[in-house]
């Protein structure tokens, strides 16, 4: 099957504008092929922030992702879905490097955050991984008090003085609607909070360092619907400031939170394209399949 | 196509026959008679072998309290008489005079155990933490089947290297020959430990550190190392303990005292040693005041499991979702 081919077509940037069209050629077809072209629709889309381009991944000798291409847009909401083991978790992290951690895994492709390839040799780790937050779908705060868990990237960034902490501390876990529930238990074990609370703690704790793009891997599986509702409101919030990116098994919640929606399966970017898009006319029908709940 | 169809009916309606065919022979009502016939027909035989169990087992445990207390008993009726002021703060009599003590013996086992664990605990810790977090599986492979060894290798032999490499050259007995050769005993258990309690801080928590712009190194100081502090020390503590006790690795490199040592590169007194050489002489004090050296050894190796399972306690408390 020629899966690929009919993919690549498909938009591999949301609306249409992009600052540079790509011309390569790949088999002898334009990489990236223009469907449409609606004028007052591109005015609306933003520059993607994230680009790319013919991602592939690989766990050994398991390959979890096939030829991926896409764009995530600045300071929007872009929702993974796709059914358990598609690759989402895979795609996002690659986006901050953590897959950098497992042993004999093999990555080929590019991915550029602001026009710089992530993956090339000198780019500075660290240095992404403060510009790009992760979120993980289990909340996993540092055995140290609320206070210490939100500061302590800043102190490791070398941020010593007290009164800056405080009000960056405050700031985020004001942006995370945790600050009234801590305020007068700053000091207290992090570890003391419910899920709930933790995970916006997580959030919080990210928010911090001043990132620029916010990954999430499913925030809310572990967690009750009021509690979901609430980090639901934060990310429609966030993504006035922050590109977010979120996996999620929740297709009301992908809806809900996000501007546009990636679909994968079995490791390939069927379908990427604006939310309302997505759910209302899925082109592929393998997408309307998987919303329509025929597997998955 | 339409006969292909039929044809896959076909196939089909005959694996269901096969499957009725099966479970009419087995009803549910017959299972479960027979499961019930089976059932009583083991239960004497379970119930026996139940009782047999439980029994045996705690018989198992009440013997290991046996054993302990019937020790600890020993000991204060032996040694507790001579557990006075003059046992803790005084030099050993020479040979025929009565009383004295073996505060030089006690001193220099605490020497000793300081200079074991400025020795045993870096290494060891760094070896562990080594292991765990940044080595090759293979390296590491080879790293723990050598520690394995170390851990079975008597501790005479421990001794014997500190002698040659320390003793020997120095031309002198010495304190710091001792801690080292116990020092030298507590890398293996240490690393194993360390690594152990490292490893099984979770993934999600590593990546978490490294998510928010942390290098490795301080990912490891500061959360990882943290995590499993409790383990770790209680690892620590439980080598510490065993060395504490150790005779072998002492007879040739602290080799004893009777005095106060004069440096750490002269010869010191050891508890173990003291009450080696006071339990095999022919003097009745000497002997009570090796069961009272016994007794404050044991003693010491109380404190420090109390002090280890503090540290257990403290990491329980720590992870623990409630305060
Ligand atoms: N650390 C790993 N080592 C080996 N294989 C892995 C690893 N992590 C994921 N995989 C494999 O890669 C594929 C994609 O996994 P991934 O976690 O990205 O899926 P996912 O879409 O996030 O699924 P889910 O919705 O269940 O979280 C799966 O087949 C999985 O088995
Ligand atoms: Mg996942």
């Amino acid at each position: 099957m020629n899966l690929n081919d009919q993919t690549i077509g498909n938009d591999i940037l949301p609306g249409d504008i992009r600052p540079h069209i790509n011309t390569e050629l790949q088999n002898g077809k334009p990489l990236f092929v223009s469907h449409r072209k609606p004028l007052e629709e591109s005015l609306e889309n933003p520059i993607p922030q994230i680009m790319v381009k013919e991602l592939n991944f690989y766990y050994g000798r398991q390959k979890a992702l096939s030829k991926v291409s896409l764009g995530i847009p600045a300071k929007k909401a872009t929702a993974l879905i796709g059914p358990s083991g598609c690759g989402k978790s895979t795609l996002l992290r690659t986006f901050s490097r953590m897959n950098d951690l497992i042993a004999n895994a093999r990555i080929e492709g590019t991915v550029t955050i602001d026009g710089r390839n992530i993956y090339d040799r000198d780019t500075d780790v660290v240095e992404l991984r403060r510009r790009v937050g992760m979120v993980f779908q289990k909340s996993t705060p540092f055995p140290k008090s609320i206070y210490d868990n939100v500061a302590y990237g800043l102190r490791i960034v070398g941020i010593r003085d007290k009164k800056t902490l405080d009000q960056i501390v405050e700031k985020s876990l004001r942006q995370a609607v945790l600050w009234e529930e801590v305020k007068d238990n700053l000091g207290k074990s992090a570890l003391a909070l419910s899920g709930g609370q933790q995970q916006r703690l997580c959030i919080a704790r990210a928010l911090a360092v001043g990132p620029e793009i916010l990954l999430m891997d499913e925030p809310c599986s572990a967690l009750d619907p009021n509690a979901t509702a609430r980090i639901e409101e934060l990310i429609f919030e966030l993504k006035d400031d922050y590109t977010v990116v979120i996996v999620t098994h929740n297709m009301q919640q992908a809806v809900r939170v996000s501007d546009f929606t990636a679909f994968l399966y079995l490791g390939e970017l069927i379908e990427f394209g604006s939310t309302q898009k997505i759910f209302t006319v899925p082109k592929d029908r393998r997408t309307e399949a998987y919303l329509t709940g025929k597997f998955g | 196509m339409n006969g292909r169809k039929s044809f896959k009916d076909d196939e089909f309606s005959f694996d269901m026959n096969t499957m009725t065919g099966i479970s009419s022979a087995w009803s549910e009502t017959k299972i479960k008679e027979r499961v019930l016939t089976q059932f009583n027909q083991t239960r004497a035989r379970r119930n026996i072998i139940n009782a047999t169990a439980v029994y045996g087992l705690s018989f198992c445990a009440i013997l290991v309290l046996f054993c302990l207390f019937n020790i600890i008993f020993h000991l204060l009726v032996q040694g507790f008489s001579s557990l006075n002021r003059d046992f803790f703060l005084q030099l050993p009599k020479p040979v025929g005079e009565p009383g004295g003590g073996t505060a030089n013996a006690i001193v220099g086992t605490l020497i000793l155990l300081i200079v074991a664990v400025l020795v045993g605990v870096p290494i060891g810790l760094g070896a562990g933490i080594y292991l765990s977090e940044y080595a090759h599986q293979r390296f590491a492979q080879a790293v723990r089947f050598t520690t394995d060894v170390m851990n079975g290798i008597p501790s005479i032999v421990f001794g014997i290297f500190a002698w040659t490499i320390l003793v020997v050259p120095f031309k002198s007995f010495s304190a710091l020959s001792g801690g080292i050769a116990l020092g030298i005993m507590m890398i293996p258990m240490i690393t194993r430990t360390t690594e152990g309690f490292v490893r099984m801080v979770p993934v999600p928590l590593r990546e978490a550190g490294l998510a928010i712009g942390t290098p490795k190194w301080r990912v490891i100081k500061d959360i990882v190392v943290p995590s499993s502090l409790g383990g770790i020390v209680t690892g620590i503590m439980v080598s510490l303990a065993r060395v504490a006790g150790e005779t072998a690795p002492l007879l040739f490199t602290a080799f004893g005292n009777h005095f106060w040592h004069s440096s750490l590169l002269a010869p010191i007194a050891a508890l173990p040693l003291q009450i080696f050489s006071y339990a095999i002489s022919p003097f009745e004090d000497w002997h009570r005041q090796a069961w009272a050296g016994a007794l404050v050894l044991i003693l010491i190796v109380f404190v420090i499991n109390l002090c280890s399972s503090y540290f257990v306690g403290r990491q329980r408390r720590m992870f623990s979702s409630h305060k």
